[in-house]
């Protein structure tokens, strides 16, 4: 699955970020929209770090809904776990996606020097 | 650089993008950011970098390449089994004679879907995505990069990316397509836009192939049509058989209408539906 190149991709940023630091935590951002598997992607993680640098480190994963706003009506909507984007006021789909394609690391929690 | 900013609850912090939360009701909500520890900042490192950005700037290079050699480059995907590689010699077959037609072929471990293009004139780069553990599920921005570079583009005008047959992992990756297109197979069954939403959302084009089959299978079209409207009502659609041919003009008549896009300067779109700012 895709988790695992993705995982690639997270040790990259990390260690750009930690410089030499120990890194204990991190903490990424997954909207909903995404199809990124919280499990999975911990689980990839375990194997990408493993016998790197990054051994040991965390990944604290933070689910993010998908909230829409409407172009015909204006109002925001909060979407369940249905995937059909409809305004939840006047069931229009001319709708923006204001909320759950994030996908980013926020931040890193590192180990006392 | 970023710009620092205070939020209403005394935390300090600095980033480049804006809150949109900010702006909407003046808390600092956790919207993009965690923003709960930042008065232990002396161990808690702000990154706030999206996990894409850098298959989203090589997918960027590879539209400026495209856009530069005036190329249309078609990003198409499915499920394995629903017909892209009989597809695409269909349509190498009708546009190789006029147009000049590149290839990029991602498959994990095997040439068989190169060998079936072979022949009809076009230039084929074949990506071989098996180096990871076990092979890669997808085409990304840097595997289509490496790909193009065997590609003769100053000669092309239209290029056809053959992503692998999946109907998750494609539509995450950004690859610098111009546009999106996807070939459903009606064997797949009708509830598939609902199960995999972000794929059908991230086409323009839905190719719903194998309609030779129908009088065979218990298959509701109009319910698939009703799901396919309900996560993307933008999508069109072509009804195909790719193996008698029925739909395949229509098929090329779109890819020409594309083509004729790009020459005549409309700016690129994505080719993925999700392509938020927050991303």
């Amino acid at each position: 699955m895709h988790e695992l190149s993705i995982c690639g991709s997270i040790a990259d940023i990390v260690r750009r970020h930690a410089a030499d630091r120990q890194v204990e935590t991190i903490h990424v951002q997954v909207g909903q929209l995404r199809q990124i598997v919280p499990d999975t992607l911990v689980y990839c993680w375990s194997l990408v770090s493993a016998e790197t640098g990054l051994s040991g480190s965390v990944l604290a994963v933070e689910s993010v809904r998908a909230r829409i706003t409407c172009h015909a009506c204006g109002s925001t909507t909060e979407i369940d776990e249905f995937p059909v984007l409809r305004c939840g006021t006047c069931g229009g789909a001319d709708v923006a996606v204001v909320a759950g394609d994030e996908f980013m690391i926020t931040s890193l929690e590192l180990a006392e020097v | 650089m970023g710009r620092f900013h205070r939020h209403d609850d005394g935390t300090v912090h600095e980033h480049d993008d804006e809150h949109p939360s900010d702006r909407a009701t003046g808390t600092s909500e956790s919207e993009h950011g965690d923003h709960s520890a930042y008065e232990t900042a002396r161990e808690r490192v702000q990154v706030l970098e999206r996990i894409f950005d850098e298959n989203d700037r090589t997918a960027a290079l590879n539209r400026s390449a495209f856009l530069d050699n005036g190329i249309c480059a078609v990003n198409l995907m499915s499920s394995p089994g629903a017909g892209k590689t009989t597809l695409l010699r269909e349509t190498l077959a009708r546009l190789t004679p006029t147009v000049r037609v590149g290839v990029v072929e991602g498959d994990i471990e095997t040439a068989i879907d190169a060998d079936r293009l072979a022949g009809f004139g076009a230039s084929i780069s074949l990506v071989n995505t098996g180096a990871g553990f076990g092979g890669e599920c997808h085409l990304d921005a840097p595997m289509v990069r490496s790909a193009l570079a065997r590609l003769p583009l100053a000669d092309l005008e239209l290029v056809l990316i053959e992503n692998v047959g999946n109907l998750v992992c494609p539509a995450e990756f950004d690859v610098g397509a111009f546009a999106g297109a996807m070939v459903y197979s009606v064997t797949d069954g009708e509830d598939k836009p609902l199960k995999y939403p972000v794929m059908f959302r991230a086409v323009e084009l839905v190719v719903i192939n194998k309609i030779d089959l129908l009088p065979h299978l218990d298959y509701d079209l109009a319910a698939f049509r009703t799901n396919l409207a309900a996560v993307n009502p933008a999508a069109a659609t072509i009804e195909m058989s790719a193996r008698t041919g029925d739909g395949v003009d229509a098929w090329c008549d779109w890819l020409i209408a594309h083509m004729a896009e790009i020459r005549q300067g409309r700016p690129p779109a994505r080719d993925q539906a999700l392509d938020g700012s927050s991303r």
